[in-house]
């Protein structure tokens, strides 16, 4: 298995590259270094000298891959893409462009954004596996098609109605919880109530058809007759065999996202005022930093690749007949 | 699932019982001396050298202290001493900078010099920058890595120190505005004005770059070792800046953050890498002398600002109406209020009705929220709801020093020019757009529609009948009333272009213009203004582009109708004239013309008119100004937006102020009153809970039968 994951690390290095590449060339095909200078200059008194004066020290006066006014290795390297980019890959951030330490910045958002994934995820999980489980006991009853009917229901509603609709009824209404807002440590508690219990309502109609779906394909399988043919209870065939076999597919779904949980949520990090890292992206993009951009690109790019790794491996721990080579 | 999350609530409400439940401050007390405000977006800068947004300024002008400020009550804006002395008169020099007498005529000022004395005694904020060891060395010049590891904030350090406020800070900043890392919004302006920073923005430039050449980038050139020609201090608490010929103005930006003190010791202390790499600079944590410190910079979530325990204390200015005098705490020490802690609230409706349940003491109105707290009389004059009024809310109106207009490029074949041709096509437009029923429905009428470009309140504005821009409006019963769309089409045929159709060639008027405006919301505004120019027949296509880019647009003249509009930066109709005058055309001298208008008449009474106090002359010369420009009609003079500001009922001496930023000492809070209030208006409502308990029991009611029915139930063997 370590000749596979050392495999898949290497192969890891050219589709950073190429994710590094594409980021920088989409990046200034929509972006010139004049307009990136007058975004960060402001709207008043922005003088032509200020702007060369501003692109001489950040670095963007210089061509974008190739410097013919340079010798030798510094033809590729005093350039904007060796300077912006080629050092992400060796996880140096750098500075945003109005200065700020973009590793500091993302450490200091990740904990937050942490601190409303995980339950959301957790709980979410616990929620949608019980709820789709119980389907799967009534299958074929009013009560399964009342709560497909009601699955369809919830994942027809727009995120957005859940995050206001919440707000109004348990922030405004019944005043029981904070209507935005976040503090540290236990004090997080309070302020993460409501978002956690609406990222879950919010997907249980999506997330318990899915798995509604898999415990169904596994429950009519021949070792699950054979459990009940032993005389099993319903309820214990369920969720100790079919859930048992039927965790495979959403382990594996599960074990991808987790590393994308440190990139946060935007709409909801934005609608609770939780100071996470859902909106550092977009609003770099539209303050056109480049910096943070790549950084974001890149940490996203390397989360998503140990995200499959981790999936390649979770595999193997809940299915003893794949083996990795 | 609900039992647990019921239990969850009444645990943490019994650990909380004195403050609401959804208190979101729990780590302060609402009966504390805090002012609870909102910031909408992260401010970018915070060193005075760069802070320049309004956003921006609402933190530096509290904790810096610029040599002048803004009278607090007196209309037209006053400036009035803030750390210096007196408002600073100029003493004229020739070109042997030889005095000359006050009313020399202006062809003989060569220079001008501005002396300012600072106050003895004003002392900066606590600061490590200041600390020093018993042998009178910086405590913290040379920090690592591992030293600042688990500080957030440099009030966090062990030593902090302070010292008396010296005149060679000011000139520091001055210097500061040159620095070439900086960038300084203002520094291409001063260097046309101040003696001699020209040279020494290049001398400093150089340095850098011969200091980076050896060092590194993060060698820095320490601005102390250089001097500006024209910027002398001359003693502990003066010191002087000499400006080329005459330049009134100055006296404005001496009431803002740009030449506001900084000591060398935190340029320096700030340069480390060790606190750069944690976020600590001085565009972060600003070191002032002001009445209140920044301790908390959490730019994603919270900024605090805290007395600064070494303000010397200012009293409360008399208000401009002695009547009044009763109303406010004359003559008391400021500031009152012990904190200010700022949120972040990216969206509107958490934000309002944390307004309506008494978590932020001040609010402005969104449109959502507009008919919930104001209603409208028949004079469309402004009041509160009844509910609003019932909390003891009270409504502050102010017209903002601003202008949002709709901006022709005079260089354009088909709109600009001076013939009359164009100047008819242009007045005919400009009649057609209906700005009151844009205010009305956009703005919920938060807003005058502009009748020159001048806003209200500024000198030079005049009311009734001769205020009016009479190519545009008549005057009919005591009002100012928009001339016909027909009268509109009859100029327009007049430009040759009969029913919107150019004469000439037959083809049908079509225009182009250029918005900032890209975004979904801002659909409904482009139709309406696509309505107006088809009142005349005309075709208008909207190209919006990203912010960045319409700049360079406009810089390069690549367009034909644009939005645009101005923000004063300090209370002078040369601030707004500025934007007509032919020398300061953007295409051309990349100037903020960027209507590119250019008017020899208009220009020579402009250099006039901006080197004149205040006065009859001024204002006829302004007249005139504004008659050629109404005339010509380079803008569609668009509306000035008004300002509408709501204060809970405890929160006292709250007074719009459009030009003074330094407004948070003069505010003072009953928290007492806030903490009943809050508790009275958060009560938890619990009931529907067990309620909902119930509902998910009953639902689970027929699914748990139908499971025992089916456990008892005996096999069924086929056979």
């Amino acid at each position: 298995m370590l000749a596979y994951i050392i495999r898949r690390l290497l192969y890891a290095i050219p589709v950073l590259i190429g994710v590094n590449l594409i980021t920088f060339m989409l990046f200034f095909v929509v972006n010139t270094p004049d307009s990136i200078a007058r975004m960060q200059l402001g709207a008043k008194r922005v003088t032509p000298a200020a702007i060369e004066a501003w692109k001489a020290e950040r670095g963007y006066d210089r061509p974008y891959f190739y410097n013919a006014a340079e010798d030798g290795p510094n033809r590729f390297t005093n350039t904007i893409f060796f300077d912006k980019s080629v050092r992400v890959m060796a996880f140096d951030f750098g500075r945003s462009d109005d200065g700020r330490s973009i590793s500091r910045d993302i450490l200091d958002r990740m904990g937050p954004s942490l601190a409303l994934a995980i339950p959301t995820l957790l709980v979410g999980l616990l929620v949608n596996i019980t709820f789709a489980l119980l389907l799967v006991f009534f299958r074929a009853s009013y009560i399964d098609t009342a709560g497909v009917v009601l699955c369809v229901f919830l994942m027809s509603i727009s995120s957005l109605f859940y995050i206001i609709g919440g707000q109004y009824l348990a922030g405004k209404l019944m005043h029981l919880v904070p209507i935005s807002g976040y503090s540290p440590g236990w004090d997080s508690i309070k302020f993460l109530i409501l978002p956690v219990i609406i990222g879950v309502v919010g997907g249980i109609g999506a997330q318990t058809r899915w798995y509604r779906t898999l415990f169904l394909e596994e429950a009519g399988k021949d070792y699950v007759r054979t459990a009940r043919a032993k005389g099993l209870s319903e309820l214990r065939v369920l969720f100790r065999h079919v859930l048992k076999n039927g965790m495979i597919p959403i382990l594996t779904g599960v074990v991808v996202i987790l590393p994308l949980l440190f990139l946060g949520s935007l709409i909801m990090e934005s609608f609770f005022g939780i100071p996470g890292l859902g909106s550092y992206t977009i609003d770099a993009i539209n303050k056109q930093d480049f910096a943070i951009v790549r950084a974001m690109v890149f940490l996203g790019s390397v989360l998503y690749i140990i995200g499959l790794l981790l999936t390649d491996i979770s595999y193997t721990l809940v299915d003893p007949r794949i083996r990795l080579s | 699932m609900g039992k647990l999350w019921l239990a969850g609530l009444v645990a943490a409400g019994v650990a909380g019982c004195s403050q609401p439940w959804n208190d979101p401050y729990p780590d302060i007390g609402s009966g504390e001396s805090v002012l609870f405000e909102s910031f909408f977006e992260k401010p970018r800068h915070l060193d005075p050298a760069l802070s320049y947004a309004a956003n921006e300024v609402e933190f530096t002008a509290q904790i810096y202290e610029p040599a002048l400020q803004y009278h607090y009550f007196r209309r037209p804006y006053e400036l009035v001493p803030l750390a210096a002395d007196a408002v600073p008169e100029p003493e004229y020099l020739d070109a042997e900078r030889r005095p000359l007498p006050a009313n020399a005529p202006a062809a003989d000022i060569a220079f001008s010099r501005y002396t300012i004395d600072i106050q003895p005694g004003i002392r900066y904020q606590p600061h490590p920058a200041f600390a020093r060891d018993a042998g009178g060395k910086p405590l913290y010049m040379n920090l690592s890595a591992q030293d600042v590891s688990s500080l957030e904030s440099p009030q966090q350090f062990a030593q902090l120190g302070s010292r008396e406020l010296k005149a060679a800070d000011y000139v520091h900043q001055i210097k500061r505005l040159a620095n070439p890392r900086a960038h300084s919004p203002i520094l291409g302006l001063m260097n046309e004005h101040i003696v001699g920073l020209a040279a020494f923005t290049e001398r400093v430039k150089q340095a850098d770059a011969a200091l980076q050449a050896e060092r590194g980038r993060d060698a820095y050139v320490d601005l102390t070792q250089y001097d500006i020609e024209g910027v002398e201090v001359l003693g502990d608490h003066r010191f002087s800046i000499l400006v080329e010929g005459q330049y009134p103005q100055l006296r404005f930006w001496l009431a803002m953050p740009f030449f506001a003190p900084v000591p060398p010791e935190a340029s320096r202390f700030y340069q480390q890498k060790a606190l750069r790499d944690r976020n600590m600079t001085l565009d972060t944590f600003p070191v002032g002398t002001g009445p209140y410190m920044l301790t908390v910079n959490d730019p994603n979530r919270r900024m605090v600002l805290e007395k600064n325990p070494n303000f010397r204390g200012e009293p409360f200015p008399a208000p401009a109406d002695p009547e009044a005098a009763s109303d406010y705490p004359v003559g008391q020490t400021m500031p009152f209020i012990d904190r200010v802690v700022f949120s972040l609230e990216k969206e509107q409706i958490p934000y309002w009705n944390k307004f309506l349940q008494g978590y932020y003491d001040a609010s402005g109105i969104s449109s959502d929220s507009f008919g919930e707290a104001i209603r409208v009389d028949r004079n469309g004059e402004p009041h509160l709801t009844q509910t609003m009024a019932r909390r003891g809310v009270t409504l502050k109106t102010t017209v903002s020093p601003a202008i949002y207009y709709l901006g022709f490029n005079m260089q354009d074949d088909v709109v600009g020019g001076d013939d009359e041709r164009a100047r008819l096509l242009r007045r005919a437009i400009s009649i057609a757009l209906d700005y009151e029923s844009y205010i009305a429905i956009f703005r919920n009428g938060r807003g005058i529609a502009a009748q020159g470009p001048i806003p209200p309140g500024i000198f030079g504005t005049q009311d009734g009948e001769q205020g009016i821009n009479p190519y545009v409006y008549d005057w009919d019963n005591g009002r100012a009333r928009r001339k016909s769309v027909e009268h509109a089409r009859e100029l327009l045929a007049r430009a040759g272009y009969p029913g919107g159709v150019n004469e000439q060639t037959g083809e049908p008027l079509l225009l182009n213009l250029d918005t900032p405006a890209t975004g979904p919301e801002f659909k409904a505004q482009l139709d309406w203004m696509r309505k107006q120019f088809s009142k005349l027949n005309i075709q208008l296509v909207v190209r919006a582009t990203a912010y960045n880019r319409f700049q360079e647009k406009l810089a390069s003249g690549a367009v034909q109708l644009f939005q645009s509009g101005w923000l004063a930066d300090y209370p002078d109709p040369e601030n707004f004239l500025f934007l007509l005058y032919g020398p300061n055309g953007s295409v051309d001298h990349n100037g903020e013309n960027v209507a590119n208008y250019d008017n020899e008449r208009f220009d020579q009474l402009f250099r006039q008119m901006r080197i004149m106090d205040n006065g009859p002359q001024r204002q006829a010369l302004i007249r005139q100004m504004v008659d050629i420009v109404q005339r010509d009609a380079p803008w569609i003079w668009g509306f000035y937006p008004r300002t509408y500001i709501l204060h809970q009922a405890w929160l006292n001496n709250g007074n719009p102020n459009a030009m003074a930023n330094n407004t948070l000492k003069y505010l003072q809070i009953e928290p007492q009153q806030r903490l009943a209030k809050q508790n009275a208006w958060n009560d938890p409502v619990i009931w529907p809970l067990p309620a909902l308990a119930g509902i998910l029991l009953a639902g689970l009611l027929p699914g748990f039968l139908v499971y025992r029915r089916r456990e008892r139930q005996a096999p069924v063997v086929k056979s």
